[in-house]
């Protein structure tokens, strides 16, 4: 009997386990033992170098830059993300007509692709040409249009990325929340109102408690994102004639590294992966610590 | 209070729909003419790469489905010693970032000799851990009763899986398949360095492909941008519901 247990256990895990085994351990694996080998323009380990891979990444000012691109990136969206997404949460909480209307309005960009997006905001709204949406508002205030995208000083490409990974992301985060609102129990809210709680007494002793958990899985999703940053800067920043040397998150980096055109050095790429992977480890357990000590 | 919070919600949502606007009027407001041109001009390959996009989402989440639900179902239901050390080697990959996976696993596919091929895109996106998760934890809490009743039947373990488990979790599978879909067809990172030869682009590779050209033809852009979310936002319109569950469901998990 317990021998065909464990037969029926494999057979319904099993095909799932080889598969995580062979395109996610497997890969880790590898990419640890690559990182210590010269292996340019080929997947197969050819020279042993040591450590010397790590020497290079981490003297790189462009991997280190590319760690900064991150902070500043996180510092702008999770901040912004956690703040405008309850807004909108407590919004649409509170009507009580077509509330359907408005959430499937504020989730709508959740189905769109960052590629997509990024083409609207690079040529329709953030266009460096006088009838672009944004240089056109200016105009109203007689402000002479702007190079959204084309520029290093000042850095309004931000603007660019950040609107628009907001616009994204937005709606997703709002009914996380909206979910977490309606899990509330309606009894606390009662309790507060005849002892004569001022709204914003409600809203801080009754609702934010209430969302602490939804919250925290709210900056925590959005730090994991951040690293992930990839689409909307490469299809926002990049041309063909390449990207330019200024914001490139992580990923980005190591794209541009060991895949991109030119400089195929897995074994490099393999390191910065490595050393990325102990960076995000590292803010990950941090922002956890900082968290509960906060609770 | 009640006219600000008004105010409130039709200005974001003014803001919230006007991207959508701009897209499909610089896309579909010059006319059908473009959109033919889109689809005919074959130095763009477009007609091709939303085939591609098309054959690659359906794959992926029809095995994501199969594969996920099965492990999950395992995990919350078959007695194993080892099922709780399974289980965590599944969610510990959860904590893995893509941006440390994405160039490993692309070693691994280049050694299958997968690049520029259908497989390389669609096989290494079925193992995803956070549907197995998902999964199991629908699973843990679905009716014993039912699956009892299939027990006394005669039905095997597998048996009451297919017959009894399956057919009674159509919402929660259309949920979790609406977010799959949704996530495949707007991948772009994997497709791009996996689709290096212009046949396996995907339609997200061949609109990047557009964009950062050095003179990209814009309003062509536009209207391949325009066609290339239509297949989403009828997803989006018909299976809204479900979405909103599974966007509830996996949000606070992932």
């Amino acid at each position: 009997m317990n021998r065909r247990s464990t037969l029926a256990f494999w057979l319904f895990v099993g095909p799932f386990a080889v598969g995580l085994l062979l395109f996610t351990y497997l890969p880790i694996g590898w990419s640890a033992y690559l990182s210590l080998f010269d292996a340019r323009n080929t997947v197969t380990p050819t020279s042993f170098v040591g450590l010397e891979n790590y020497a290079a990444v981490l003297s790189d000012r462009a991997f280190l830059d590319s760690i900064g691109t991150f902070t500043v990136f996180a510092a702008f969206v999770i901040p912004l993300t956690m703040a405008l997404s309850l807004g909108l949460a407590l919004l649409v909480d509170r009507v009580k007509v077509a509330r359907a209307f408005f959430r499937s309005v504020f989730f709508l960009p959740f189905a769109c692709s960052y590629v997509v997006a990024a083409l609207v905001w690079k040529m329709a709204l953030f266009s460096g040409v006088d009838s672009g949406v944004a240089n056109t508002v200016l105009g109203w205030f007689g402000v002479a249009p702007v190079a959204w995208v084309g520029q290093v000083d000042p850095p309004l490409y931000w603007v660019v990325l950040v609107t628009v990974r907001l616009w994204l992301q937005l709606g997703f985060f709002m009914i996380l929340l909206l979910a977490a609102l309606q899990r509330i129990p309606k009894h606390l809210y009662e309790a507060a109102w005849t002892d004569g709680a001022s709204p914003w007494q409600t809203f801080r002793h009754v609702t934010l408690p209430g969302l602490r958990g939804a919250l925290v899985a709210v900056f925590t999703l959005n730090l994991i994102n951040a690293y992930q940053a990839f689409d909307e800067f490469y299809n926002v920043l990049g041309d063909s004639r390449g990207y330019p040397p200024f914001a490139r998150p992580p990923l980005v980096y190591l794209y541009y590294n060991s895949l991109g055109s030119g400089a195929q050095d897995l074994g490099r790429g393999s390191a910065g992966a490595v050393v990325l992977a102990g960076v995000i480890a590292l803010v990950t357990l941090l922002s956890g610590r900082v968290l509960r000590r906060r609770g | 209070m009640r006219v600000l919070r008004w105010v409130a919600l039709l200005v974001a949502s003014v803001l919230f729909l006007l991207p959508f606007v701009v897209l499909v009027r610089s896309g579909l407001g010059t006319g059908w003419s473009t959109v033919t041109a889109l689809f005919t001009d074959t130095g763009l390959s477009f007609t091709r790469s939303l085939l591609n996009s098309t054959v690659v989402a359906v794959l992926q989440t029809a095995g994501q489905l199969v594969l996920c639900s099965m492990a999950g179902y395992g995990l919350a239901r078959v007695p194993y010693r080892h099922a709780s050390f399974v289980f965590y080697a599944v969610v510990a990959t959860l904590m893995v970032p893509t941006a440390v996976t994405f160039l490993p696993a692309f070693v691994v596919v280049s050694s299958l000799g997968w690049v520029s091929d259908l497989r390389g895109l669609v096989v290494p996106g079925l193992f995803s851990a956070l549907n197995v998760f998902l999964f199991r934890q629908y699973f843990v809490d679905f009716p014993a009763a039912l699956e009892d009743a299939g027990r006394l039947d005669g039905l095997s373990r597998w048996g009451v899986f297919r017959r009894i488990v399956v057919p009674n979790s159509k919402g929660y599978f259309a949920a979790v398949a609406v977010i799959d879909f949704i996530a495949s067809w707007n991948q772009f990172l994997w497709p791009l360095v996996i689709a290096q030869d212009s046949s396996t682009w995907t339609v997200q590779v061949a609109l990047s492909g557009l964009l950062t050209s050095q003179n990209p033809k814009v309003t062509l852009l536009f209207a391949a941008a325009a066609v290339s979310i239509m297949p989403i936002v009828l997803v989006f319109v018909l299976l809204q519901r479900h979405l909103v569950r599974g966007a509830t469901e996996s949000g606070l998990n992932g």
